[in-house]
Order: C-alpha cells, then structure tokens, then sequence
C-alpha cells in the first residue's frame, strides 16, 4: 500500500503510466493479430529513412509537443487554457505558404520570396496572436479561455481570406524539407527537439520558470516581491503563438499546402491533454515541462494506436474526451476529499478488524 | 475550536439580553470571527453549548442556514448579497411570493420589500439594483432582510469598516429601531468611537479568552484599550523604555508628502531618517498598514509625492520600490506573503532574484548559500531547503519571508505584524534583528498590534484612526501615552 | 414608469439594438436593388438561424451562472447525424427520434452539469470535452453525408406559414404575387425564447441563475443549491441546443459530420452582443434575441454582396465580438474603480 503510494506519488507517474498502458495496449494488439510482439519498438532503415510506429509517434507528435511547450506556461501563468492553438496554426501556416507562394495564386513550383521570410513571418504571425491574447488575458482580465475564444474562431477565417479562399500548394522542395527528412531523420522530430531544448536551456538559464510559476501559484505575493505578474501573463501567451506558429509551419511543411480548414484541427483539445495528462494541474501554478511533453507523445501514441486498431481521424476525439474528463475529474477537490475520506474509512476498518 | 498551534478561543462565555446592544472588542486574532463562526455554524466547536430564548436545550447550528432559521443572523463587512439582482429580490430570494400558478409574483414582492425598508426607514427604491445603491444601503439592507427572516439575534461584523460618518449614523439609527423592536444586537467593530455611540455593554476577548463583560459607563476608552491589549492601565505608567537616540539630524531617507490612496489612507507626510526605527501604531483598520503600502507602491500614490533619499520617486509598482532599496513584509502572509508551493529556497531568494531581472539567474550554488545562509541566521525550522513553504507552521513562514527581504539587501524595510501568530522566543529574536538593522543605517516602518513591542523597537511613533495620521509622538513615549492618542483622547 | 439612470448593462443592451438598426438600415439602402428591403429578407433571417436561436437561448441561461457551454455545435451535429441516420437508415419515425434527440440533450447536459456542478470542474474544459465527444459520436454514427427524404419530415420542413393580411406581400417582376413567409422552425424557436424569457423573469429557478451569477457565496449564504441550479443550467442548454438540432435538421435535410461546426461560437457571440455578461449574472433572452439577429444580418450581407469570402462573417462576428468583450471589461474597470 505504502509502495503504491510512493509510486504514485513520483511527478512524472501520470504520463509515464499512461505511455506504458498504450505500449501495453499495441503489444496485446499485434500478438492478438498474430504479429511479432515487439512491433511497436522495431526501428528498421527501409529507402534511407527510420522506419516504424515508435519513429512514426515521435514524428508526428511532434507539432503537438511543440504546442505543448506554450500551453504549459499558459496554463501555468493564468490557471486557463488557450484555446486558440490549432486555429493559429492554421493562420501562421496559411500567411507562410501566402508569403512564400504570393497573394491569390494557389499553387507555385518557385518561391517567391525568401524562405526564411516566410518561416519568420509564419511565427511572426503566432506571436501577433499570442500578444492578442494575452493583452486581453492579462491586461484586460478577460477569462482565459473566453480570450481565446476570438482567435479560435477567427484565426482560421483570417487564414482563408489571406490564402483567397483556396489550399494553397507551395511545391517547393526546400520548404517540404520542415515536413520530410533530414538524413535519415524526420525534421518535425527534430524541430520539436530543438524547441524543447531551447525552451529547458531558457527555463534552466533564467529566472522565468520560477517568475512564471510564482504568478500562476500567488499573484498578489509575487506582485509584492517585485514581479510584474501582467507582463509575464503576457509573454507566457506570446510563447505559447509562437509555438502554435511553428507547429503550424511543420504541419504545413508536411502536406506541402495550407489548408486553412484542416491544419491543426482538434490539436487544441490535444495540446490541453498533454498538460493534463502531464500531471500538471489546469488550475495554474507548478508545472513541469518534461510531463507535458511525456504527455503530448502519449497522446499521439493513442491516436496512432486508435489508428491502428481501426479507429477514423474523425471518431478519435471521442476517446480522447473521455480521457480528458477522467484525468481532470481524478484531479477534481471534491472527487479528490471523496477518495481521502474512502480510504481514510478502509484504514479504519482494516485498523478494525486487527 | 483550535486552529493548528494555537486555540483560536478557549472557554468564552457570552450572553446577550433581548433589546440590547453588545460591542465584541478585541484585536486582531482576539477569537472574534471564531467565535462569530461557532455561533453562526460556519465552525463547529469542541466544548461548551449555545441556549436560544424559545428553544429547548442546546442548539448546534450547522450551517449559516440553520443559523438563520434559528434567528440568528450575521451581516459581513462584504455585503452577502446579489449585486445583479433589485433589492426586493435580494430581501426575498429563496422565498418568493408565489402566484397562484406558481410564479413569481412581482407586483407582491416589490409591494412588500418596500414596506419592510419603509417600515426601517431606509432610504431606498425596492425596484433598484443592488449595485446601484451606496455600499451602506447595501448593508442596511442585508440587515433588513435578516430582520425579516425573524432574526432575533443579529450579529453585524464590522459593517461600518467601509462606511463614511454619515453613511455610519444612519446604520446607528437603524441598529437603535430595531434595539427597541427587541433584536439582540451584537457589533464588531475596530472603531472606538462607534462603540460609544451605540452599544450597551462591552465583551472584550483577547487571545481566544474572555477578559470581562462591562456595562459602557464603566469602561472609559483607555480602560478598553488596555483591555484589549491585555494591560492593566495602572500597570502601564509603570514601564519607562530606555533612552532613545536624537536622529533629526540624520539624513532623511523617506520623505512623504501628502500620500494617499483613496479609500483606504488619507493624505499623510512621514518623515524617516537614516537608522530610525518609525512604529505605526493605531487599531486595526486605522489605516497602519495602508500607510505603509502606499509608500511602497503597493497601492498607488494618488496624491502628493515621495522623495526617497533626496530625491524624487516614481513608484508605479512595488518593483520601482525594490529597486530603490525597499522592502515590504506584508501582514498577510498567506495571501500576500508566500508563494505556497514554491519551496523555502525559492521562497527565499524570489525577492532578490525579481531586483536582478530575469535574465540573471542567481547560480544554484548561490542559491543554495543565500537559502542556507538565512535558513541559519533566522533559526527557520524546515525539514529541508527544498520543503515546500506551505508545509511549515506560520512563525516559520514569517521567517522566510523576512529572510526574503534580508536576502535583497534594502536600505529601508517596512514590517508590517511580522510577529503576529509567532511565539515569544521568536518574537524577541525578531526585535533584536530590528534593533540591528536599524544599527546598521538602515531605515525600518515596524508596525505591530503590541504596543510594547514598538516602546522597545521605535524611536518614533505615528499614531493613526480612521485612515488617518493623526499624530506623532516622540518624546514620552510610554504606553499610557500611546494608548492615550489612540483612544482619541490627545496626550 | 419612473425614470431610471442608465447603467452599464442597459448601455450594452441599447447599442446591440441600434447596432441592428443600423446594419439592417445600412443593408436596405446598399443592397435594396437586391431585395434586401422585402420582409421576406428578414423572415429568411430568422428562418436561417431558428436553430441559433434555440441555443442561444441555452447558452445564456448558462451564460447567466457564469458559465459557458461550447459543446452546443457538435451536439446538434449529433442530433442532426441521429435523425437522418434515424429516418434513412434504421427506417424509424420521426416523432419517436425527435424525442430521442431531446432525451440525448437531457443525458448530455446531466453527464455535464454533473461535472461542472458537482465535481467543479471548469465548465470550459467539460464542454470541451463534450464538443469533442459530440463530434467524434456524429462520426461514430457515419461518417457520410445523408439527406433526410422521410416524407413526414419533409412535409414539416416544407411547410410554409404565410404572413396574414398581406402584409410585406409584393409582386415580383414576373407579376407573381410574393406572400412573405415562416417556417414551423421559426415558431419553435419564437416559443423557446418566451418560455425562457418568462422562465428567466418569473419562476424561482430563473432567479436562482441570476443569484448564482451574480454571487456565487451570497447565493448559497441566503440558502440556494448553487451545486444543482448550475446542473440544472446545463441541462437546459443541451435540451434546448437539441430543440435547436431538430431545427437545424429541418433546415438542412441531412446530417454530417462537419455540421454546425462553429455554432457555438454564433451562440456565445450573441449572447454577449446581446449583453449577456461573460462574468454572469447579467443579461437576457431578449438582448441575445438581437445578437443572433445581428449574426443573421452579418451573414446575410456577406452573401448578399456576392463578391466577399464567406469567412468575413466569421471574423466579422469574432471582431464584434472581441469589441463588446473589451467593452465588458472596461465596463468592469470602471465600476471596479467606482466601489
């Protein structure tokens, strides 16, 4: 009982716990379809590139543990979610191709300005949402998620109107290199590393990790010892666009087109998840990175595994609802005293009984 | 009832007749709103009962609402009411008078919420917001509602803190009505005068125990002070403190000049010079500590200006301060003090890293030596320097916080109660630790609800009532003296 | 009627109004060539968005507690999936699937009342999670797209109620005489907003939303269930939202899984244009009345002209949007500074 206790108790037991029981899952899977059970872990080379489901799960978690950088400082800082994400996605990644393709042409074989342009301008782009929201979150005091509200749905609107209405297709072999391989590496995967290992160096170099969850926990205290809590809300929200900028940079790199309408769909949902399932809690304060981004390539090994087993992109988000209202309702205060108080009552009884 | 390290009240007795009205004094942490709780059934107790006139036996109230249905009800310094909603439905909800088809019956309602505020004359239109009315008719009518529900106690929790004079006199009128109507009335206050002008009888706790019950024609102001504070008034002549340095001729560090924030603190000058311990002392509420943070710049300046050292300050928020070398210890540790599940290091060392921006990490190595270094120096008592704050007991806590301040190195500190809830040992050390940083050059604001304390601390005293400075003594700094000014009696 | 000082919330509420005048009144003199000037272009308004109306309705009930509810879109994708599948596929009858859909509304808003009263959870989170739910369950159903020829259903969704004594009627350029029209969609949605006018006005439970809104402490102090009057809030919004999925479908003839999508948006955008406070406590059926017009009118321009990209509506209505939240919280500022 104590053991279970220490162990459940660990910081990062909530996700890790999670990947094994996914890992679990596709073992039964294959070995019940009469595969080799190790299937999940095999990384073989086939035409020069990794190849496997692990490799597969990295590859395409990747924009959601980019997103899930920015939302676990968003969460942190302000005890709500943004829900704009997946909409600023598909914005940063509709002015990219529009940049790089040129205002109402839908299809280009060359790029019409720099490609570095367009990529800057991609997360230019997150960064002007996230200043949006975060202006209203900290300095307005509107409610998180009801800040966000505007840009998730208008940010997609906005991104049709810059692409004139159309998929643009930017077949560019330089830009699809964000979406393809380098070596015998996908780059999301590596992108995704390089955000994540700038983002700790940051947090591990300066102050901002305890400024951030100094606010998120006591405003007021913090305020007092000299932090300004508005402008940390602030640039929390900032990171969090730029991160929905680059994610939608990759995810455009990948089908080589904005397609305003199904870039970053539902990713929103799953960037909250990971937090969640992170063994962060949604109601602000101490966070850790490493259990979101845990978390974020969990959640795709569900999607892949859900996937796998014949579930569609589009019947996916039941799943993953119903794992959302568990985590956070295991995390709730009253179904939280509801559990002291049984096993308080089970001590007792054993204590009874001896 | 106790709370964690401390009885919050210990065997108090209170009876309170029909038609009077009963003053509970005490300072802060005297057992007060515990003790309003245990009546109210917000707490439960531990020991003793509660008879009601009417009712057979003990009665245990459970909730407010039991409370209220037993006849007694509490109106709070925040108004418990529905701003969005008209005052009628605020007097009514939950008991809506009912059309015959089980609907709302408006017309009725609003005929009979005017009659109940005509019948107590206030001032009022029952078709109004509640929002729309001043904060004392929002009080007034709170009480009118409770007297409609057949209160025959009413206990009023400071409803006066944010009322101005003539907003108070017409709560006074009010509260005489229904004294005659034959409601036991039993009011909170921090303000003295109030007391004199509406109650009867006088119950004083202090430290969770009853000091005495006293009819009001017997307990003279300084006599209730005193006994507020737990000193015999013919004791405190007695106690002389030492000698005390001259320090005009020091330079001047803080200079205020006509300070204010509305609201809270009306406009005061201060003046602190270069090693000078400067108490403020005033009951809770006279606007002590609301001084202190508007030089502090955790409310904003509205009025006047500040020189610091000399020179002008422009202090927007609390890190302009900081960065001229301030420092407040706010009296509210939980809600402004700690950052509860930050550890004690990191609790120890946010002030100075704040003053050092963000980009300028203080190394761990260095943290762990300022975490240490304060952790030794203030006898803090922690499992470990990565415990977290919330885990350690409340004198403990305080400790950190100061060892926050320290860490940043300031030239003028404000505490504000930083002995509140700690124990005598503790409270000594941290004297000590005033004295000596006043010996060392530096400037302090010690505010404290112990006035003896302050005799032994501060060279200087302002003294303050009603968001007011009204006074400065210097010389013949006694107790008598002090409780003299505060009790509004002039020295 | 004594005369009463304005205060912030009425403001909000007389802006929405003249905001509508003067759009429609913009729209007649630019697009009169057009038709716009008929009252058919108007009835259509409300033909259009019945549906809209039936969640809005919801939406502020449980905008009123302080909540929000961002399921309502993928719950009538649900509905609408539910009756097509229903009539086409499984061959059932309307009246029956109708009362089926309603039930699924009650079982979806007590799944979610529940967590948000009860487990207190914040209401985004849930209702997000129902979003998601919603829709994934639409794709679970089918995936495809099916049109609704039950012949009943058709025979509702056709029926036209004409406007009596000839008012609005005109000849078109063929000399066919035009009698303006309503649909059976457009009287539910009429009766839905009365009834929660008249709920939110005069029963205990409408108060009950106003005082948890208004102040959630205060309202339990004076001795409401604040736990169930947030369930019970929740449950409407689905119940009415599937009242707006039969609406919808009547509109539409089909179900699919891309359906509604954004819906809720529509829904809490005019609600607060309508003056329904984000914060609770504040607002009513009749101002969130005018904002769904006022998304109605939106849209209708856009289409209208023809020549703009229908994604200007979106952001039209997220801009107007964003406009009166600022307004809130500047509203809040002042009456902040003010006590």
């Amino acid at each position: 009982m104590n053991k279970i206790k220490k162990l459940t108790g660990m910081p990062l037991f909530l996700p890790i716990f999670c990947m094994i029981l996914v890992m679990a899952v596709n073992i039964i899977y294959d070995v019940a379809n009469g595969n080799f059970a190790l299937n999940f872990f095999t990384i073989s080379i086939r035409n020069g590139i990794l190849y496997g489901r692990l490799i597969d799960i990295l590859n395409r978690g990747s924009e959601i543990a980019i997103l899930a950088i920015g939302m676990t400082l968003v969460v942190s800082s302000s005890a709500g979610t943004d829900i704009s994400v997946g909409s600023v996605m598909s914005l940063a990644a509709s002015f990219c191709c529009m940049l790089l393709a040129g205002y109402g042409v839908s299809s280009t074989n060359e790029l019409a300005m720099p490609l570095i342009i367009g990529v800057l301008g991609g997360m230019l782009m997150g960064c002007v949402c996230g200043a949006f929201n975060g202006f209203l979150v900290a300095n307005l005091n509107v409610q998180p998620m009801v800040a966000t509200l505007i840009l998730y749905s208008a940010a997609r609107a906005i991104g049709l109107l810059l692409c004139n209405n159309m998929i643009v297709y930017v077949r560019v072999p330089s830009f699809k290199v964000f979406g393809d391989y380098v070596g015998i590496i996908p780059t999301p995967i590596i992108i995704a590393a390089v955000c994540i290992i700038i983002i700790t160096l940051v947090l591990k170099k300066t102050a901002l990790g305890l400024y951030i969850q100094s606010v998120g926990i006591n405003k007021k205290a913090s305020r007092i010892a000299g932090i300004k809590s508005e402008k940390m809300i602030f640039l929390c929200y900032v990171i969090c666009g730029l991160c929905a900028g680059i994610a939608g940079i990759v995810a455009a790199s990948r089908i080589s087109s904005a397609d305003s309408n199904n870039i970053g769909k539902n990713f929103e949902l799953d960037a909250i998840l990971s937090v969640a399932l992170g063994g962060n809690s949604l109601g602000g304060g101490k966070f850790r990175l490493a259990g979101s981004i845990i978390g974020a390539y969990t959640i795709q090994a569900i999607t892949t595994t859900l996937y796998a087993i014949g579930v569609s992109t589009e019947q996916a988000p039941v799943y993953k609802a119903v794992i959302v209202i568990i985590i956070v309702a295991v995390q709730a205060p009253p179904v939280k005293a509801f559990f002291k108080k049984w096993s308080a009552k089970r001590q007792l009884a054993k204590g009874g009984a001896a | 009832m106790t709370f964690p390290g401390v009885k919050a009240l210990d065997n108090v007795d209170l009876t309170l007749r029909k038609g009077e009205i009963m003053a509970l004094m005490g300072e802060n942490g005297a057992g007060k709103s515990t003790l309003i709780k245990c009546l109210t059934g917000i707490n439960a107790f531990e020991a003793g009962e509660i008879h009601l006139e009417g009712i057979e036996g003990a009665v245990v109230n459970h909730s407010t609402l039991d409370a209220q249905k037993k006849g007694i009800s509490t109106v709070y310094q925040e108004v418990n009411l529905c701003p969005n909603l008209s005052v009628a439905e605020n007097l009514f909800i939950g008991r809506e008078p009912r059309t015959k088809l089980g609907t709302i019956n408006w017309k009725e309602m609003v005929k009979k919420a005017q009659k109940i505020i005509d019948d107590l004359d206030i001032k009022v239109d029952a078709t109004q917001n509640l929002e729309e009315c001043s904060l004392a008719l929002q009080q007034m009518i709170a009480i009118a509602r409770a007297v409609d529900m057949d209160c025959k106690v009413l206990i009023l929790d400071e409803p006066t803190s944010s009322l101005d004079d003539n907003e108070v006199e017409k709560l006074f009128t009010l509260m005489r009505q229904l004294k005659d109507k034959g409601v036991a009335i039993v009011f909170v206050t921090h303000f003295l005068e109030q007391v004199y002008a509406v109650c009867d009888r006088i119950t004083v706790l202090r430290n969770g125990q009853l000091v005495g019950e006293y009819p009001i024609n017997e307990l003279p102001r300084v006599k209730l002070v005193a006994a507020m504070m737990g000193k015999d008034f013919d004791d405190l002549a007695a106690i002389k403190t030492g000698e005390k340095q001259d320090f005009s001729k020091a330079p001047l560090v803080v200079d205020a000049k006509g300070m204010s924030h509305k609201g809270t603190i009306k406009p005061f000058d201060l003046e602190i010079h270069e090693g000078e311990v400067v108490g403020l002392t005033g009951l809770l509420g006279s606007g002590r500590s609301e001084l202190a943070r508007v030089i502090y710049g955790a409310d904003k300046n509205q009025t006047g200006e500040l020189k610091f050292r000399g020179k002008k300050a422009d202090i927007n928020a609390p890190i302009d301060a900081m960065k001229l070398g301030m420092g407040l210890l706010p009296d509210d540790r939980k809600a402004e003090g700690i950052i509860g599940d930050l550890s004690v290091r990191e609790n120890i060392i946010l002030a100075l890293q704040a003053k050092r921006g963000v980009f300028r990490l203080l190394p761990m190595s260095k943290q762990i030596e300022i975490a240490d270094k304060y952790i030794d120096m203030l006898q803090i008592k922690t499992a470990s320097r990565e415990t977290l704050i919330k885990q350690l007991s409340g004198g403990n806590q305080q400790k950190v916080i100061l060892g926050r301040w320290l860490a940043t190195d300031p030239n003028f500190l404000i505490l504000d109660e930083p002995t509140r809830g700690i124990d005598i040992g503790t409270k000594t050390e941290i004297q000590k630790l005033v004295l000596k940083l006043a010996g060392e050059g530096k400037s302090l604001i010690f505010i404290s609800s112990e006035i003896e304390e302050m005799l032994r601390t501060c060279s200087k005293l302002a003294v303050m009532r009603d968001g007011q400075k009204v006074g400065e003594i210097t010389e013949n700094l006694t107790q008598e003296n002090v409780m003299k000014e505060i009790a509004g009696m002039g020295a | 009627m004594k005369k009463r000082k304005i205060n912030g919330n009425t403001l909000l509420l007389i802006i929405t109004i003249a905001l509508f005048v003067v759009m429609y009144a913009a729209g007649c003199i630019i697009y009169g060539s057009k038709g716009f000037t008929h009252l058919q272009t108007f009835l259509n308004i409300l033909i259009n968005n019945a549906g809209l109306l039936c969640v809005t309705s919801g939406m502020t009930c449980v905008m009123l507690t302080g909540g929000i509810d961002i399921s309502v879109g993928s719950l009538i994708a649900l509905d609408c999936m539910f009756l097509a599948v229903g009539m086409e596929r499984w061959g059932m009858n309307p009246v029956v699937l109708c009362i089926l859909v309603l039930l699924i509304g009650i079982l979806f808003g007590i799944v979610q009342g529940f967590c948000v009263g009860y487990l207190n959870i914040q209401p985004f989170i849930v209702t997000m999670a129902g979003m998601f739910f919603g829709r994934g369950m639409t794709a679970v159903i089918c995936t495809d797209q099916v049109s609704i020829s039950n012949e009943t259903f058709v025979a509702w969704a056709n029926k036209k109620i004409q406007i009596p004594f000839g008012i609005g009627s005109y000849t078109n350029s063929k000399s066919v005489l035009q009698v303006p029209f309503i649909r059976v969609t457009v009287v539910i949605a009429l009766l839905v907003l009365v009834v929660i006018f008249l709920m939110l006005r005069y029963t205990k439970f409408g108060r009950n939303l106003y005082a948890v809104g208004g102040s959630e402490q205060s309202a339990a102090m004076m001795g409401l269930d604040v736990k169930k009057t947030k369930m019970y809030a929740y449950i409407l919004s689905s119940f009415l939202c599937s009242i707006g999925g039969i609406c919808f479908c009547l509109n539409t003839m089909s179900g699919n899984v891309q359906q509604a999508s954004g819906l809720e948006m529509d829904a809490i955008s005019s609600a607060v244009i309508g003056g329904t406070l984000l914060t609770g406590g504040v607002g009513n059926p009749i101002g969130s009345f005018f904002g769904v017009l006022i998304n109605g009118t939106i849209s209708t321009l856009v289409k209208t002209n023809g020549k703009l990209l229908s994604s200007w509506s979106n952001i039209a209505v997220a801009a107007l949007l964003c406009f009166f939240i600022v307004l809130q919280s500047i509203f809040a500022k002042i009456k902040e500074k003010k006590g």
